[in-house]
């Protein structure tokens, strides 16, 4: 019985991500390999819109896989690449967008959001002080009645 | 006017509910051409053996107003959307030209003989590296093409009616001009 859940456990534990990159894509040069692997998972898969074309496993994917790999081998740069797909399936295919005026909202999005809702904390509780720190003036004689009067009018529990 | 500073969330939320209902209408997974308005790709493609037309070039097709379509045998919505470009062929609307999508060229002659064949001239793209250069991610896709050789126009997903005689029609005439 201990014998089989141990042996479940080991199956389990020696179960390894499943790669999309099949052996014969790979390149032959270490480094130009890396680097592949490295733009892949910059690309996203038109087809499996949240997967890069690393993860894909998608006709697609591996074209564009192959296409990366060619391009490396030509001698291109990273960027030159990067570029290359972008000029063919437009900005989206790069998962990491670039920083131009139309993703600026994106980019700095948050942080401004961020800042001004300090900034609104920052007004909320100098505000709070003020009205705090304003001394109140001591109750009137009928007041105090009153006040006497609507505390013994409280229901007991 | 601290009442009004009051009504700034809800004010806020208002807005942003507009923009994310406006952003509901539209579907996220169609990526907008990246060629729209730049020049085709140069390529040059042999034809599919046997279908009765010849291969493809940008050359082919430069010069007048066309339309590419890619397509594939094994690809179902290509069937659906095929009667429509039979329409269009019949009629003579515009130079229909086609590039047939990593495709095996006996089922590809064999989907064009059974169904008709629209197409002035095919591009048989068996590995669909020329398609990778018109930024095709799935078959079938459409494009329009002025006398210039620009990309105007891209559809991607299969043609219906609404699509060719509200979109389509009206931009072949515009461009005919």
């Amino acid at each position: 019985m201990i014998a089989r859940v141990a042996l479940f456990l080991v199956i389990l534990l020696a179960a390894l991500p499943a790669w999309a990159v099949l052996p014969n894509e790979r390149l032959a040069d270490p480094a130009l390999e890396a680097r592949a692997r490295a733009l892949s998972q910059e690309l996203r898969c038109q087809v499996c819109q949240n997967q890069s074309i690393d993860d894909s496993n998608a006709p697609l994917a591996a074209d564009l896989r192959r296409v990366v790999r060619e391009r490396l081998t030509a001698g291109d740069s990273d960027t030159a690449i990067l570029r290359f797909m972008a000029a063919r399936y437009g900005d989206y295919v790069l998962l990491k967008p670039p920083v131009r005026m139309e993703t600026w909202a994106l980019w700095f999005g948050p942080l401004v959001i961020l800042l001004i809702a300090a900034a609104g904390l920052v007004v909320y509780f100098r505000r709070r002080r003020e009205t705090a720190a304003a001394p109140s003036a001591p109750l009137e004689p009928d007041e105090l009645r009153r006040v006497a009067r609507l505390l013994d009018e409280r229901p007991r529990r | 006017m601290r009442r009004l500073l009051y009504f700034a969330p809800l004010v806020a939320f208002a807005l942003v509910a507009i923009w994310f209902a406006l952003g509901l209408t539209r579907d996220p997974s169609v990526i907008p051409s990246a060629l729209i308005d730049q020049p085709m790709p140069d390529f040059d493609l042999p034809a599919v053996k046997d279908a009765g037309v010849p291969g493809l070039s940008d050359e082919a097709i430069r010069g007048k107003v066309a339309l590419v379509n890619v397509f594939a045998s094994w690809c179902a919505p290509c069937k659906v959307e095929h009667p429509i470009l039979m329409r269009l062929a019949r009629e003579k609307r515009v130079a229909i030209y086609g590039i047939n999508y990593k495709d095996w060229w006996e089922d590809a002659r064999g989907w064009l003989g059974q169904l008709g064949n629209p197409y002035s001239a095919i591009g048989y793209d068996e590995a669909g590296r020329v398609a990778l250069d018109w930024g095709v991610y799935g078959v079938p896709e459409t494009f329009l093409i002025d006398k210039q050789g620009r990309i105007r126009f891209k559809h991607v997903g299969q043609l219906t009616p609404d699509i060719l005689n509200n979109t389509l029609l009206p931009l072949i005439a515009q461009l005919e001009k």
